[in-house]
Parts: structure tokens; C-alpha cells; sequence
């Protein structure tokens, strides 16, 4: 015995090494799992303080840009509402009467306060958080197009995780010609993504628009993604290799919208009677 | 506690906090990172022990991890780090040896010592630090790029801090 701990002893450094080591290897794997209410990131109190009070001396300098955007966006929404208001009126639509598919999806403006594009897991910080009643899981859309998934909420704070993430896949269709994909990114590119699993027999062209599928009930449908920007097929590959180009330029991201999915409770426990647990 | 010890507890935090408000948001062309914080786990002085070397070093990378939100990785990757550190300095003593009481700076070791300590020692920590990040040698040429010039970039900041800090260097 006394032989054993004299041998621990001994190498006590090693073992320290290894215990920290094994500690660490445990956090990232524990980290990777989705979705979660962590207090280890950066939706913690103190630090999303610090990030936010950088971001507000960052934020002086790009003022300008994100008020045209979004005296744009408000353009853009009032001219497609009153598109809306004239079709309806032409067609004699009487509104739809349940007001729980009118309400269907809330959404929550948010700013974010921290934001990458460099790493390989990219993951945004936004200042609302389970007060303002946001919950893991729910998806994140900005003017331009979709963003990303919450990951983890404080009260004040939220992390999502973005679509510039090796991990994140989000299920898509090509609006043309209704072939669904996974959109995932390789890590590379900011500004491109690819969509994945297009079958052989479709035939996607340069220009394409990628759109949200609404299969998960996490992204409304039709949300826009991208633009197909290049064409791929390997001599004996099942799918296509197609290379989008993000709607969002992530590296300007400065205002978010969550989308609160009303009905995902009921969608989901309706699918799980009939189909079963998912995996 | 001693003026160095007071001064050493003080850096602790100063480099947290540059590195979570400053650094963190400056990366040139997308590649190159800077992760000033493992300065402080470099200028640590000679004869610290190995065991606070590394738990120091794991407190440092799991604060840096909260901001980056990337539980683990800056932990793992600075505790292999401090691990390291008293090997190679044992391996690279100078003729005569260290002095007592000394920190492994460029003043007390010249130039060429201080290239030869700190440049395998950052590199093995992003080398680490990317390709855990990266999970896995999927992209290992794009992996390399950001391990190499994140490297020079790294350096060459901790260079430049060697020859401003005051307190470091012998007059």
C-alpha cells in the first residue's frame, strides 16, 4: 500500500495533468450537448455584462448602418402589409377565426451583445432571456434571413447557437423545386454554407433560393436562407454538393428576432402519440 | 504576501479581462487569434510548482472559456500548457543556469533564449486549442493556417509585452 502512494507521489504531476485534463475533456462533451440551461457561458450574469459594455463602445461605430437597415426593414414590412391588406380585400378572404394559427409564431427583438464568425462553433449572445420568455430551442431570424437556434438562456441573457457552427444543421428545401437538404456549415467561410443531402435526381441550379423547411416546427417555413452559388455533383456521389450563400452576413449581425413557437407543444406531443419518442 | 506575489494575483485578472474585452474581438483576415492570457502562465516565475502551475492555468482557461463560450477547450488546452512549461525550461537552461528569483523573461535570458521557450510553448497550446476546436483533422490545412499565424500573432504580442512592462525587467 504504502508502495502504491508512494508511487502516486511521485508522479503526482502526471496524475494532476491527467484528472485536469479528463475535467476539461468532460466540460467540452457535456458543452456539446444541445440545448441546455448552463450557467458556464456567456448568458451569466457578470459576464454578459462585461461583453455588453463592450459591445456598447463597438456599437458607436456601426450606428449609422444599423439605422438604415432597419428604417429599411420597416419600409420593407409596410409595403408587404399593405400588399397583404389589398389581396385579401381582392379575393374577399374573410380573416382565418382561430386565433391560435393567427398567433402561431411571437416574435422577440433582441440585440446582440457578442458575436463571432472566425471559430469553428460560433455562438451569438443576445441580451433577452427567459424573463422575456425564451426558452432553449426555440429559432432566431434577422431581416435578412434565419440565424440560429437558442442554446442557453439566463434571465437576462441568451447563447445561441449559430448558423456559422460545424454542429448546428437545420433542415431547408430548395423553394424551387421542393427538395429538401440539411443546411450545415464546414467551417471555412463565414459567408457560405452548404446544403446537404440533395438527392442526384434533382437538379439545382446556380441562383436557387434555400429556404427554411417548417419540418422541425422550429423555423416558420419559408424563412430564407440563401442562394445556391455553385453546382457539384461527384461521377458516382448520391447527393449534391451545393455551396449557399448565406442571406445574413453574420459579421454584421446586429439585431435578432426569436421566433416563439406557439403551437411546437402541441405539433410535437400530437407526433410523439403516433410516431413515438424521438431518438 | 510579497510585492511580486501581489503583482502576479493583480496580472492574473488584468490578462483575463484584455483578453475577454480586447482580444477576443480582434482577429486579423479570420485566422489569426491572439491568446494573450497564456502570458500569464509563461512569465510565471522558474521555481513555481508544477501542481499550482497547472491548477492556476485550468482556472485561467475555464474563465476564458465562460466568454467564449466553449466550456473545456481554453482549459484543456493551457493546463497541457503548464504541463509542459517546467519540462522545457529544465531542458533550455542556460550556461550557469537560472538566476534565483528570476521570471523567464527576455530581459533576464536575452533574445534568443526567450524565441526558443515561448515559440514551441504557444504553438503546442493552439495546436491543441484549434484542433479541439475543429473536432478532429477534418480541415486540417485551414486548421494548420489559424494554428500557424495565430502562433506569430500570439508571439509577437507577447514580445511586445516584454519589452513594455515595467517591474519585469532589470534595470
Amino acid at each position: 500500500m504504502d508502495r502504491l502512494f508512494y508511487f502516486f507521489y511521485q508522479y503526482r504531476a502526471f496524475f494532476t495533468f491527467l484528472v485536469l485534463e479528463l475535467f476539461a475533456a468532460w466540460l467540452i462533451v457535456q458543452n456539446n450537448q444541445y440545448q441546455s440551461t448552463k450557467f458556464f457561458n456567456s448568458s451569466n450574469h457578470l459576464a454578459a455584462n462585461i461583453i455588453s459594455t463592450t459591445q456598447g463602445v463597438k456599437e458607436y461605430f456601426s450606428l449609422r448602418r444599423i439605422n438604415t437597415e432597419l428604417a429599411e426593414e420597416n419600409a420593407q414590412l409596410r409595403t408587404k402589409l399593405e400588399q397583404r391588406n389589398q389581396s385579401l380585400y381582392n379575393l374577399e378572404v374573410r380573416e382565418i377565426k382561430d386565433p391560435k394559427i393567427i398567433n402561431r409564431f411571437d416574435f422577440v427583438s433582441a440585440k446582440v451583445i457578442s458575436n463571432s464568425v472566425e471559430r469553428f462553433k460560433n455562438y451569438i449572445t443576445i441580451n433577452k432571456g427567459a424573463l422575456d420568455g425564451i426558452a432553449p430551442g426555440m429559432a432566431v431570424i434577422s431581416v435578412a434571413g434565419a440565424v440560429g437556434k437558442v442554446k442557453s438562456v439566463s434571465d437576462h441573457y441568451a447563447v445561441l447557437i449559430s448558423l456559422l457552427n460545424t454542429e448546428e444543421f437545420t433542415s431547408s428545401v430548395i423553394k424551387r423545386t421542393n427538395h429538401f437538404g440539411s443546411i450545415n456549415w464546414d467551417g471555412k467561410d463565414p459567408l457560405y454554407s452548404q446544403l446537404n443531402f440533395i438527392p442526384r435526381h434533382a437538379d439545382p441550379v446556380v441562383g436557387d433560393t434555400v429556404v427554411t423547411s417548417g419540418f422541425n416546427a422550429v423555423f416558420p417555413a419559408g424563412v430564407l436562407v440563401g442562394i445556391i452559388d455553385e453546382v457539384n455533383l461527384g461521377p458516382e456521389a448520391q447527393f449534391y454538393d451545393l455551396k449557399v450563400k448565406l442571406a445574413q452576413d453574420f459579421s454584421k449581425l446586429a439585431f435578432v428576432e426569436i421566433v416563439r413557437s406557439n403551437l411546437l407543444k402541441e405539433k410535437d406531443s400530437l407526433e410523439q402519440i403516433t410516431i413515438g419518442l424521438p431518438k | 504576501m510579497s510585492r511580486t506575489g501581489i503583482w502576479q494575483f493583480l496580472s492574473f485578472f488584468i490578462y483575463l479581462l484584455v483578453q475577454v474585452v480586447l482580444m477576443k474581438n480582434l482577429v486579423l483576415f479570420n485566422t489569426a487569434f491572439c491568446f494573450i492570457y497564456i502570458a500569464f502562465i509563461l512569465f510565471l516565475p522558474i521555481e513555481t510548482n508544477i501542481l499550482l502551475l497547472m491548477v492556476l492555468g485550468f482556472v485561467m482557461g475555464f474563465l476564458v472559456d465562460i466568454f467564449y463560450d466553449s466550456l473545456g477547450m481554453h482549459a484543456s488546452a493551457l493546463v497541457l500548457l503548464a504541463f509542459v512549461r517546467n519540462f522545457w525550461l529544465s531542458r533550455i537552461t542556460p550556461q550557469g543556469g537560472y538566476d534565483a528569483g528570476e521570471g523567464p523573461t527576455l530581459a533576464a535570458n536575452g533574445l534568443q533564449w526567450f524565441l526558443i521557450y515561448a515559440i514551441p510553448l504557444i504553438f503546442i497550446h493552439h495546436f491543441t486549442l484549434f484542433f479541439i476546436e475543429a473536432g478532429g483533422f477534418g480541415l486540417l490545412g485551414y486548421t494548420f493556417s489559424k494554428v500557424f499565424f495565430s502562433t506569430i500573432f500570439t508571439f509577437l504580442t507577447v514580445l511586445l509585452l516584454q519589452y513594455m512592462l515595467p517591474g519585469q525587467r532589470r534595470s
